[in-house]
């Protein structure tokens, strides 16, 4: 895109643009352009700051505030300090929903992502009708999460459903997916993983930007495919590895409609996709349970912050930056 | 690219070449055909009769019923009409919103000196990752106080307050790209700030906007989560709120229509999908929205 190009070039921005020192009224003249820009700024700003204050940060530090309270929406929220978060270590459907969620996201996430680079790499290869492949791929990321194809998953992976029909035709008799609560899990995350399109496309782009005289000389140097794919490609690919990681985590964390639909809201089979966020609306919007579900979601907010920031951390050894 | 146009023989070789990648093609073509044979067997599902549903794996079916869909339409208390016009209410507010606020608020992080500008850029940036589970009992709280439940109001205001900031930042990085020598042209023609932004920035940003419609309309159309928890009467459902409760509505799911429904459901997203696609494209390999 045009947009990162122009970028490098103009990355001083328009600020530095240099005025003809001609007369001493300069000084002034700028003093007054600074004045002009910051007061067009807070009015450019404005419906961001009042979004920020209202919409984001005030409700932030309200959940802060209910999770140490008793609070049903009918009366005043009852001050019960580490009441919530006590409750929570002795509630088994927290730490089943924390399980369900952490297997959901630890194993398609990786899937999702290696699916996407595999791909990025064939399609790479100077294959025509790039285009149109990349397109078809990317079309489950756009529909994956609406409802629906989560209706079309419960039907697909149901008991007669086409999975098991296509299994049968190789002879295997195959499990009521989604009734059954050891692969009712599996269904979802096979829906996250089919959503491999759009880390694909940023790889694609990611690809594109590694100089071909590279692999020019490692070629008149003797280096195999694999060579090439192991020294040269994944090196320079690893900071669009780690911002797909950063990215899908976040998203597979936060997941909600496709668990919702299959399992009718309840999060079964036997709890078996019962994620973070669904027992959150159960506790706060089905038992309205305002108190305990803003406890539980300080905590998600608390899982999410430390998984990105040891990402961060862990990037250092593994993340490999060109210009280091 | 590059790397392979750079190494590829020419002539005679470059053919055997050619000839050579057809088992790529014919891998890719079918991997194609897997990935979209849900989608495709959900548009057959939709032209069968229910019990046909169950038995046949294959996507012909041996009786076309087109009558789903009428049926499907008037399954619930309202016809489906209903459902998608509350949709489209709600995802135009939602993207006229997003690109108002979000285009304001990108221009003075591209173009404008003030105190403390890293720093909110840095709040900004921060606000992306925020998971909307963290804020939604609180803000269901403040709506419900502003006797804004069960109106469209708590889908559409806060985009128009550039919560999305994804697209601010999206259009950040666009401005950025624009020579500055235009705005400066444009001050010295006697524009102030605003008459930059709508004269100048505004109509050379049509990508950027159109990637920020285009993300907006899709994400508005399929968000499940908000329009549940805002939107209990069944006057104002939405289409994913509307079609949830086609599938709780009976325990013997009339999966013929609801599958006509769901087709009804996907096809602006995939009517977006077919008009906007290099958009679609560009904006996730910038930014990496969805």
């Amino acid at each position: 895109m045009s947009a990162t190009d122009a970028a490098e070039r103009s990355a001083t921005g328009p600020a530095t643009t240099p005025e003809p020192a001609t007369s001493a009224g300069t000084p002034r003249r700028r003093r007054g352009r600074v004045a002009e820009d910051r007061r067009a700024a807070w009015l450019f700003l404005l419906p961001w700051f009042l979004g920020l204050a209202f919409i984001t940060v005030g409700p932030i530090l309200g959940s802060l505030y209910l999770s140490f309270t008793d609070y049903s929406l009918l009366t005043a929220p009852e001050w019960t300090g580490l009441d919530n978060y006590r409750r929570m270590l002795g509630d088994p459907r927290f730490f089943t929903s924390l399980r369900v969620t952490f297997t959901y996201v630890f194993v398609s996430v990786p899937l999702q992502l290696a699916f996407a680079l595999l791909l990025a790499i064939v399609l790479n290869r100077g294959v025509r009708g790039l285009p149109i492949y990349r397109s078809i791929y990317y079309l489950p990321s756009l529909l994956g999460s609406s409802v629906a194809i989560a209706i079309l998953w419960r039907r697909v992976f149901g008991a007669e459903g086409l999975v098991n029909a296509v299994l049968a035709l190789v002879g295997i008799q195959g499990p009521g997916w989604v009734s059954h609560p050891d692969w009712a899990l599996s269904s979802l995350i096979v829906l996250n993983v089919w959503t491999f399109g759009s880390p694909m496309v940023i790889f694609l782009a990611g690809l594109r930007q590694i100089p071909g005289m590279y692999y020019e000389a490692a070629q008149v140097d003797g280096a195999s495919t694999w060579q090439q794919f192991r020294r040269i490609t994944l090196p320079l690919l690893t900071p669009i590895i780690f911002f797909n990681l950063v990215l899908q985590l976040i998203n597979a964390f936060q997941s909600f409609t496709q668990a919702f639909i299959v399992s009718g809201g309840t999060g079964g089979p036997a709890d078996s996709t019962l994620f973070y966020t669904l027992y959150l609306y159960q506790r706060g919007f089905g038992a309205f349970d305002m108190g305990y579900a803003s406890a539980l979601a300080w905590v998600l907010l608390m899982i999410v912050a430390a998984l990105t920031a040891i990402n961060f951390l862990a990037s250092k050894y593994w993340v490999f930056y060109g210009d280091e | 690219m590059a790397t392979s146009e750079l190494t590829l023989p020419r002539g005679s070789a470059a053919r055997a070449r050619r000839k050579r990648k057809w088992p790529i093609h014919l891998g890719l073509i079918l991997f194609g055909i897997v990935l979209l044979y849900p989608l495709l067997w959900l548009l057959a599902s939709s032209f069968k009769p229910t019990a046909e549903i169950f038995t046949q794996p294959g996507l012909l079916p041996t009786t076309v019923r087109a009558q789903n869909y009428p049926d499907g339409w008037d399954a619930l208390r309202h016809p489906f009409s209903r459902y998608l016009m509350n949709s489209a209410i709600v995802v135009m507010g939602a993207v006229i919103g997003n690109l108002v606020a979000c285009s304001l608020a990108a221009y003075a992080f591209a173009r404008l000196e003030f105190p403390g500008k890293k720093i909110w850029f840095a709040v900004m940036l921060g606000t992306i990752m925020l998971p909307i589970h963290v804020i939604i009992v609180p803000q269901y709280i403040l709506f419900s106080q502003l006797d804004w439940i069960n109106t469209f109001y708590p889908l559409i205001v806060p985009k128009f307050l550039a919560t999305d900031a994804f697209f601010i930042f999206l259009m950040v990085q666009f401005i950025r790209a624009l020579p500055g020598e235009l705005d400066d042209a444009a001050r010295i023609d006697g524009c102030g700030h605003f008459g930059i932004f709508t004269r100048v920035i505004l109509p050379l940003s049509v990508p950027a906007l159109a990637t920020t419609a285009i993300f907006t309309f899709i994400w508005t159309w399929n968000d499940f989560f908000s329009q549940l928890i805002f939107l209990t009467s069944p006057d104002l459902y939405t289409v994913p709120v509307a079609l949830r409760t086609f599938v709780d509505a009976t325990s013997a799911t009339p999966w013929g229509p609801l599958f006509a429904m769901s087709i009804v459901a996907l096809g602006p997203i995939f009517g977006f999908f077919l008009a906007g696609q290099r958009y679609l494209v560009q904006g996730i390999a910038t930014t990496g929205i969805k």
